[in-house]
């Protein structure tokens, strides 16, 4: 078990005070300056291929969607549900992008998340914007696009398949972005616990936040795919085999 | 459903999501900082939080011991100025800055219509 006295605050602002706060994602520390170094030109690379890709996904339909996706995680990220007693998860929003807007647009939405919390809202340390960009925004994204990819027959197929397909790939994207930690932690990680302890505890509670996100991920592609089909990225070119609500606008290829 | 109403209607649900279901969120710590946290105990002190035990947590407090660079933010912390019961505001604020930045960065991405690939999914359509 997780041995933690959570403080007597009564919200997320009272939380605040030097050395350590509640944030939500890696703080400043939590691995040595050469290794947040490094990840920090991992996610500038990244990112920088994403622009360049996601330029062929926007359009004048696409690009308010991306937009307001964006908003919508970083809205959803406050939102931290408990797990077990004293210890909470929030999405990270990984495969809800991928699945509405696609991989390369979707890094760009949680990276610009990332970087709105660290700089506004002091959450997300600063040298750690490049492990938390890399973690989240890359490997979250594209684990959880790849898991929808290999399911998109089946997102297709029936409400059911779409619900089951988001649910798989958040709970996926969950755990392979908190063992990108894990990995950053094993190169150049602060100390203070075994990287066996490391891996345990945050393959364990990853599984339980990745449940949470992947019902709020279903949800939400649900919503989306009830309303506009068309609007969400994975659907696109697929035809669907039973006609889910869908209007002469929706899946117009 | 409208493109425009669909899209309004997306950022409503963000809006009521920061700005009233926040208050409903948990403040324990999230996954990673219970891992983070895993061997010590925190205990509120007048200076801030206070670590006993051993625990990642406390080594990169160490690294960093005046703590977030932007904790002088209005926002810091989603609160305005730091005062209590204002994280509402302070996500609404959040989600409106979000989307504008989003907003912007996808337009300025945006190819021109006519300097689109072919073969592109999701470049026709209308709404």
């Amino acid at each position: 078990m997780v041995d933690v006295v959570p403080p007597a605050g009564d919200g997320v602002g009272s939380l605040a005070g030097p050395g350590l706060t509640v944030a939500m994602h890696m703080s400043d520390g939590l691995v040595n300056a050469p290794t947040a170094a490094a990840f920090g030109l991992v996610a500038v690379l990244g990112l920088a291929i994403a622009a360049s890709r996601a330029r062929a996904d926007l359009d004048e339909r696409t690009a308010p969607m991306a937009g307001l996706v964006t908003a919508f995680v970083f809205a959803v990220q406050m939102i931290n549900f408990p797990i077990l007693p004293g210890a909470s998860g929030h999405l990270l929003g990984g495969a809800l992008v991928a699945i509405l807007v696609g991989p390369w647009v979707g890094s760009l939405c949680i990276a610009i998340v990332l970087v709105v919390q660290a700089l506004l809202f002091a959450d997300g340390g600063l040298t750690a914007l490049g492990t938390n960009i890399t973690n989240m925004a890359l490997v979250g994204v594209f684990t959880g696009y790849g898991v929808a990819y290999a399911l998109r027959r089946v997102a297709a197929r029936s409400r059911r398949g779409l619900v089951a397909t988001a649910f798989v790939a958040a709970l996926v994207n969950t755990v392979v972005a908190a063992l990108a930690f894990v990995v950053e932690y094993a190169i150049g990680g602060s100390g203070g616990a075994a990287l066996g302890t490391v891996l345990g505890l945050m393959v364990g509670l990853h599984v339980l936040v990745g449940i949470g996100e992947g019902i709020i991920t279903a949800a939400t592609v649900a919503a989306v795919a009830a309303t506009r089909p068309d609007l969400v990225y994975l659907l696109r070119g697929i035809r669907p085999a039973v006609g889910q609500g869908l209007t002469d606008e929706g899946v117009a290829r | 459903m409208t493109r425009s109403r669909f899209l309004l209607g997306f950022l409503l649900v963000a809006l009521v999501i920061a700005g009233g279901l926040s208050y409903l969120a948990s403040s324990d710590p999230d996954g990673l900082d219970s891992v983070t946290l895993n061997g010590c105990t925190v205990s509120e002190t007048a200076e801030g939080e206070r670590l006993d035990g051993t625990c990642i947590a406390q080594n990169a407090a160490a690294r960093y011991p005046s703590g977030h660079q932007m904790a002088g933010s209005p926002l810091a912390d989603y609160a305005v100025a730091g005062r209590e019961g204002t994280t509402g505001l302070a996500g609404i604020l959040g989600v409106l800055v979000t989307a504008l930045v989003a907003g912007l960065l996808f337009r300025v991405l945006r190819l021109p219509d006519g300097r689109r690939p072919g073969g592109v999914p999701g470049t026709r359509g209308k709404g």
